[in-house]
């Protein structure tokens, strides 16, 4: 079935099962690797986009119920105020290791920061806990979602 | 910085391109090393290794290209996983060659064992923590040969005496500063100069440093914030297919059923390979291969470990840890000093399997083809995989082209070639490219797992509480036998025995012996440290009850035996202040110490923990102090043991595989828990600065953690934990 969508601005068509997840349609079918994909049920974060300037899990979003909404992606968050902010303090406060993680870190961080400008520990910590990082970069993360946010 | 990465790593600055620009110059010929003797790492001709170089590139020895653009590459040795490679070996580099960290681009190196070899390891393995340690002296020689010959070629140009000139930031200068040429002007002439003479090319004192031990910035940040790094699931080829597997859950299990038939059907699925251990369905995208494969209905012959269960497994290493193995250190006279010991202490401890559970699924693109075979993912091991595929394949090693990547998380899994062995297998029956991408339960059940121990330790303390004797026996399997046998020698599996038969302290009489178990229907393998995340657990909770049935305070006591041992005393003083030790704690809360020298390095945690009336754990702080002798980055170390010490905090909070007829019972991030950020503990890390030789950082504080909580627990609750992961059930207060 074809599905037109909205994504990070530009439109694209698509020709997959209604229930194909969004992660591999971004993915596979149109080459945008930046989404990660890291455990298929929604458990690590790794795939978060935004949809309507929410934050969604890619992995369990069938590409059918995505409909006129707006996608954005790792690729585009930071042409959002919020998204700008968190890579310049990811960037400052040295939070990367691997990496593999990180766009989905940075696409929930930036649904938080849309949402809470100043966001408190309680708040990093509900919104965050949905991103799995095996590196351990959590405390840097948390940092510099504040460094970002200016708390 | 975005400049400074290897074209192959990045999105939109394609390989191709690269290639296309490149055309037609052939491989870089003119620069032999014949007559070289500048060491083993610049043995093999250049030849080997540039491919894809303009003409007049300058390139010493295995590390360096610098074009006549001015280009600079590190051909780097070691893959990156996070552990900041790119970073502190460029600044190795660097710092030699008298070039800015931003003006050198990284480029995977290729398997050449003569050119690349890690020589902690002996193989050209990213492991070990043992990259700066490897490569601390062949990288900062390499630099300074380049230097070296790049000032004489700006000599020969003006026609002066090369001592009267200088090089900084990729420019040589003449005495009087006013005739300056650049690196890539200088390449070509300095391509035709002969190597200076052997390896005594002067190297900096290190009070000249500029860059090492600088807080430098990482240099592959920038495409890993906004989406741009490729890493090897990220590989996207012309005709590319993406096949996912369903692998026997059963170790040499074989298939029994499959029905093609209903994989076919579902939209954009290509084909279904069947290798017998594996069934892997071929679509045109992961999301079409997923639904195939569920559609697939597959079932399975398990084979003869279909019994295989962990009751079965722990009951064998009790059996056989009964046995004396062999010898891994013998001191003085054990059995005499427990005859004669005011007090006796036996404890067995236990710690389980352990998948790696990197971000980053497995996952590996192949492309054979009649003649040769190229292959696409993130590697700690390119040799092992390169040999491998070739023996697989009958095709020639220089037929296998690795295309190495950056890695989502490595910890060892990727020291291991499996992946790319059975995406091989599947690419023999796909025309064209086939990037084969496992399932998160995939990856989780077909690990290859840290070993699951069991130690039996016995010690005899005098009147006064002291150790006069210590026997610690250690079973479970060799992963270094496996690996590679050359190193399994009298059997003893020098990994599995590390920090167990040389505990820091004074122990006048010792024994130490090591009892090889391999368990059926289970694979073993390297993980972010083996031997020691498990030895210094064990030794660590061992001293420990030392000091309790000696009435002592845990810091007090090990300090008691460190006299002879300066630096591992050091750390543990400076954990101890900075954790502020022997400052009253609420009801509840305790505090742990651990001590270790492991990879190198010496290194000492205090973890304060608070421990619920249902046993529930919360880690409320961790404090490190390290010594790792000369240090490239200290913000990259301070990241290490942030990320280490979660890594091994996880596991010993939650981290366990289990088998239960022939499978492994775990399989996602639901049941396999990682730590989350509502869970971590602030870490903090202290950096004793000294002369020492470099000392690995990767797995130290991975190793370490788990001692420190559990002693810190003990201290809140008075409940021994001798078998990993915590078990809170037995943590109740009623219990």
């Amino acid at each position: 079935m074809a599905f037109a969508l909205k994504i990070n601005g530009t439109s694209h068509e698509v020709d997959v099962d209604a229930d194909t997840p969004l992660l591999w349609v971004l993915r596979d079918v149109l080459a945008m690797t930046g989404t990660k994909f890291g455990c298929g049920q929604a458990l690590c974060g790794a795939c978060t986009v935004h949809v309507d300037g929410r934050a969604v899990r890619s992995c369990q979003t069938p590409v059918d119920s995505v409909g006129d909404s707006a996608v954005t992606t790792i690729e585009a968050v930071g042409r959002t105020p919020q998204g700008a902010a968190l890579q310049k303090a990811w960037l400052e406060l040295e939070v990367v290791q691997c990496g593999y993680c990180q766009s989905g870190q940075i696409m929930s961080a930036a649904a938080l920061l849309k949402d809470a400008p100043r966001p408190t520990d309680d708040e990093i910590d509900a919104a965050m806990s949905g991103n799995i990082c095996r590196c351990g970069t959590y405390q840097r993360i948390r940092a510099a979602i504040k460094h970002a946010a200016g708390v | 910085m975005d400049e400074l990465i290897l074209k192959d790593q990045a999105a939109g600055q394609t390989a191709v391109s690269r290639r296309d620009f490149l055309q037609g110059t052939g491989l870089l010929l003119g620069f032999a090393l014949s007559g070289a003797s500048t060491g083993a790492v610049f043995a093999a001709p250049a030849s080997q290794v540039v491919e894809n170089e303009i003409r007049g590139t300058f390139a010493p020895n295995g590390f360096i290209r610098i074009n006549p653009t001015g280009a600079v590459t590190l051909v780097i040795p070691m893959i990156e996983m996070g552990q900041g490679v790119y970073t502190s070996l460029s600044m190795l580099l660097a710092e030699e060659l008298e070039v800015k960290l931003d003006q050198i681009q990284v480029q995977h190196a290729p398997p050449n064992h003569a050119l690349y070899v890690n020589s902690i390891i002996g193989i050209q393995n990213t492991g070990g923590s043992a990259s700066v340690r490897a490569f601390w002296t062949p990288l900062r020689q390499a630099g300074a040969v380049g230097r070296s010959l790049l000032v004489a070629a700006a000599a020969k140009r003006w026609n002066v005496d090369p001592a009267t000139c200088h090089a900084k930031d990729g420019i040589v200068f003449d005495a009087s500063g006013s005739k300056h040429l650049s690196y890539g002007e200088l390449a070509e002439v300095a391509a035709k100069l002969p190597m200076p003479n052997g390896v005594k090319v002067k190297l900096k004192d290190p009070k000249d440093f500029i860059l090492i031990g600088t807080r430098a910035k990482r240099v592959d940040s920038a495409i890993k914030v906004d989406g741009r790094a490729l890493y090897g699931i990220d590989t996207r080829l012309p005709g590319i297919k993406v096949a996912t597997v369903a692998i026997s859950p059963v170790l040499g299990g074989k298939l029994k059923s499959v029905d093609e038939k209903a994989a076919l059907a579902v939209k954009g699925v290509r084909q279904v390979v069947n290798i017998d251990e594996a069934v892997a369905v071929v679509a045109d995208h992961m999301g079409a291969a997923k639904k195939g494969l569920e559609a697939a209905a597959i079932a399975w012959d398990d084979g003869p470990n279909g019994k295989v269960s962990n009751a079965d497994i722990v009951k064998q290493l009790e059996e056989e840890s009964k046995n004396p193995g062999a010898v891994a250190r013998n001191v003085g006279d054990v059995g005499k000093a427990l005859a004669e010991a005011a007090q006796r202490i036996d404890a067995i401890y236990q710690v389980p399997f352990l998948a790696h559970a990197a971000m980053e699924p497995m996952n590996c693109t192949v492309h054979l083809q009649k003649d040769r075979c190229q292959i696409w993912v993130g590697t700690q091991a390119p040799t092992i995989t390169q040999s491998q595929v070739a023996e697989l394949t009958g095709l020639p090693n220089d037929a296998i082209k690795i295309h190495n990547h950056l890695i989502g998380g490595g910890f060892g899994r990727r020291l291991e070639a499996d992946g790319t062995i059975l995406a091989v297998k599947i690419a023999k029956h796909v025309d064209g490219p086939v990037k084969v991408i496992w399932s998160r339960e995939e990856d989780i059940q077909h690990d290859m797992y840290r070993p699951y121990y069991l130690d039996r330790l016995s010690a005899g303390l005098d009147a006064a509480g002291k150790p006069i004797a210590w026997t610690h026996r250690i079973a479970g399997s060799s992963v270094m036998a496996r690996y590679y046998p050359p190193y399994f020698k009298d059997g003893l599996d020098p990994d599995a025995i590390e920090a167990g038969a040389e505990p820091p302290y004074a122990l006048p009489n010792i024994h130490v012996d090591y009892v090889r178990v391999e368990p059926p229907g289970v694979r073993t393998s390297w993980w972010r440290g083996v031997g020691p995340t498990h030895n210094v657990f064990v030794v660590e909770s061992f001293i420990d009850e030392l000091a309790h049935a000696a009435k002592q305070d845990p810091v007090a006591y090990r300090k008691g035996m460190l006299g002879h041992n300066p630096r591992a005393l050091a750390v543990l003083s400076l954990a101890a202040e900075k954790a502020g030790w022997g400052l009253p704690l609420a009801a509840g809360h305790g505090r742990g110490i651990s001590v270790q020298f492991a990879y190198g390095s010496y290194a000492s945690q205090v973890a304060e923990v608070e421990v619920a009336p249902d046993g529930f754990v919360k880690v409320k702080r961790i404090v490190c102090a390290v010594d790792c002798g000369m240090y490239v980055n200290p913000d990259t170390i301070e990241a290490q043991v942030q990320g280490g010490t979660l890594f091994g905090l996880t596991a010993t909070l939650h981290g366990s595989i289990t088998f239960r007829d022939g499978r492994v019972e775990q399989s996602n991030f639901d049941n396999y828990l990682p730590m989350r950020i509502d869970e971590v503990p602030v870490v903090e890390t202290y950096l004793i600065k000294n002369a020492e030789a470099p000392g690995g950082i990767g797995e130290a504080p991975t190793a370490i953690v788990s001692a420190a909580v559990t002693n810190a627990i003990f201290a809140a609750t008075g409940k021994r934990v001798r078998s990993l992961p915590i078990d809170t059930e037995s943590l109740k207060s009623s219990s």
